[in-house]
């Protein structure tokens, strides 16, 4: 039954939050009415509250330091746009921006193929030992940030790091990957590709799983191959799950921090910032510069970024997937 | 032709072929191959490390190592407990109000309900650095600085949380079965009670897992409010061993797989369920 139900879901308009239940909006038409719905501001309230207080609070406080000279000292003078004025004209920012970007591109594109190489290969009925292989992909996933980018900062290191024993047995110089601007985006990258190849390669193994059978099936009957299959059934099927996995890795992608914290040891983000990001950048100001104003207006540019990347990857996708069928 | 004939036979080319066991072997051993690295640099040494060609097996240095964490920072059971500690409590919260809540949001009727969910959703969509120095701030005015109720009370709830409780309610709790109860004279507590808590909870358990995790490996902000070493957690302890003169690689390794084999640990006995979590949560088509 369900399977047929999600054969009609397809034809309405997509969108990456649709709940795995068909036939169900944003709205309570579910609801059993029998029950006394009143309960459920009880029932919601302490979401409510504590999220109010610790989570929209601190972000709205944020949004309206940002237009103040104020720092930990004490100071607390409007400035009015001066922040952003500011923040606009400095290079760092702009730096960071770039930064965030490439690293983000070096890790989402070779990510994503390779996901959803491994989902289809995962999908194959014929595979012995599946169960083995989901959780083997999942290991990555649960380890620290801190603890992987300990070990792949010694991967990488310039003397004595794996990989450059490896480039320098093939018979080239060693990489600084530190202190190189590309090299030390491709480091972190590899960090996070690491992390998330193998998770969201399970996403995708789910949406694959959820593809009707008898989709497989007429395409067989047409003649088309395996890979031919995959162009014409799969992907198309996917568009969703590449947009939701898009906007989730651009809102974690446009964060990062915690990698290139952990190999330069600083908040600066290299010796000549190399591999500053934007969330690093706000770090930055905010505990090693104090200027709080400042740093809350970086936060402010970050979410405008963030809004608008998932804005354009939302239209690509659908695009894209859109022109396959 | 041979398809039309007899439908249920596969064709030779859709059989597994040796080149996809071929990737999920290379990405298996690419998989583990850091775990195994932290613990043959701990256990070798750095210098045994720091020659061409690095030795690929197990030394005899590791409990030496071992020493030395402890010696340069004694509190390293404690910075364990501690984690142990915020991780389960954040864990139970979080799983407690969130299936209130997304139970409220699945399956009752109320005024602007739907405006709420909405709310939930955007709300997942902030970067979560947006907030952090107000939050800082108030930490420091509630005195909890430097205490593991700055990492926990902030942590007790998650729109991630409810947004996917409320997903797993609706898939998994037919309406028949609260209708039924409910004509049978049970109230919205005991329908909760009794029907839908005993169904969600594999989903719960889940969810616990991964707020667990979540916090266990949260790095950068007990980094900022903890100071004094008796409270530090596992990360911020490891963070500590990073000296700032020199590197010592089999030192941080050292802390970086004592606060990892828990976890390894941990996954062995529910990597599965995760694995069932991550794929149920998905969204598919």
């Amino acid at each position: 039954m369900s399977q047929s139900v999600a054969v009609k879901r397809s034809s309405k308009p997509p969108s990456p939050w649709k709940p795995a239940r068909p036939n169900k909006k944003l709205s309570n038409s579910n609801a059993v009415l029998s029950l006394n719905g009143k309960w459920g501001y009880l029932f919601t309230a302490p979401f409510f509250v504590m999220f109010l207080i610790f989570g929209l609070a601190p972000i709205l406080y944020s949004v309206y330091i940002a237009f103040f000279n104020w720092d930990a000292l004490g100071t607390q003078e409007f400035i009015g746009m001066a922040n952003f004025q500011e923040l606009v004209a400095d290079g760092r920012f702009w730096n960071a921006l770039v930064n965030t970007i490439d690293i983000w591109l070096l890790s989402t594109i070779p990510m994503l193929i390779m996901s959803i190489g491994l989902a289809a290969v995962l999908h194959n009925p014929f595979l012995r030992g599946s169960t083995f292989w989901r959780t083997i992909l999942l290991v990555p996933n649960i380890t620290s940030v801190l603890a992987i980018a300990i070990v792949f900062g010694q991967l990488f290191g310039r003397d004595f790091g794996m990989i450059n024993i490896i480039i320098g047995s093939l018979g080239f110089e060693h990489i600084d990957f530190v202190q190189g601007t590309t090299s030390s985006h491709v480091a972190i990258a590899s960090m996070i590709v690491w992390r998330w190849t193998g998770y969201n390669a399970l996403i995708f193994l789910a949406a694959m799983l959820a593809i009707p059978n008898e989709l497989y099936e007429s395409a067989q009957l047409d003649g088309a191959n395996k890979w031919k299959q995959f162009i014409y059934v799969t992907l198309p099927s996917l568009k969703n799950t590449i947009t939701f996995v898009l906007i989730v890795g651009t809102i974690g992608g446009l964060q990062v921090f915690a990698e290139p914290l952990i190999l330069g040891g600083s908040y600066n983000g290299g010796d000549s910032g190399q591999f500053s990001t934007l969330t690093l950048f706000l770090f930055e100001q905010a505990f090693v510069a104090y200027k709080w104003g400042y740093a809350a207006a970086i936060g402010i540019m970050i979410t405008f970024i963030v809004a608008i990347v998932s804005i354009i990857n939302f239209f690509i996708t659908k695009r894209l997937a859109g022109d396959k069928k | 032709m041979t398809v039309l004939t007899n439908p249920n036979k596969r064709p030779k080319w859709q059989k597994m072929s040796i080149w996809g066991y071929i990737a999920l072997i290379i990405t298996t051993l690419l998989s583990i191959f850091p775990f195994y690295w932290m613990f043959i640099v701990a256990s070798n040494g750095t210098d045994e490390i720091s020659k061409i060609p690095p030795t690929l097996l197990p030394g005899p240095r590791f409990f030496t190592v071992v020493n030395n964490v402890y010696e340069a920072l004694p509190q390293f059971n404690q910075a364990l407990i501690n984690t142990v500690y915020v991780g389960t409590t954040v864990a139970v919260a979080q799983v407690f109000f969130s299936a209130i809540a997304g139970f409220a949001f699945a399956k009752l009727n109320f005024r602007g309900q739907k405006f709420m969910v909405l709310f939930v959703i955007l709300t997942m969509m902030l970067p979560s650095q947006l907030g952090i120095i107000p939050l800082f701030m108030l930490m420091g005015w509630a005195g909890l600085i430097d205490s593991l109720g700055a990492l926990i009370i902030p942590a007790l709830v998650t729109a991630f949380g409810v947004f996917w409780m409320r997903q797993v309610i609706d898939a998994q709790v037919p309406n028949e079965l609260l209708e039924s109860a409910s004509i049978d004279g049970a109230g919205v507590f005991r329908a909760y009670w009794s029907i839908v808590l005993p169904i969600i909870a594999q989903s719960s358990f889940v969810l616990g897992l991964f707020s667990f995790l979540a916090s266990w490996n949260d790095f950068l902000w007990p980094l900022l409010v903890l100071n004094t070493p008796e409270n530090f957690t596992a990360q911020v302890a490891v963070n500590q061993l990073k000296s700032s003169y020199a590197i010592d690689y089999a030192l941080n390794m050292g802390g970086a797989f004592l606060s990892t084999v828990p976890l390894l640990i941990l996954f062995v006995f529910v990597g599965r369920r995760l694995v069932r979590g991550v794929m149920d949560g998905a969204v598919k088509g």
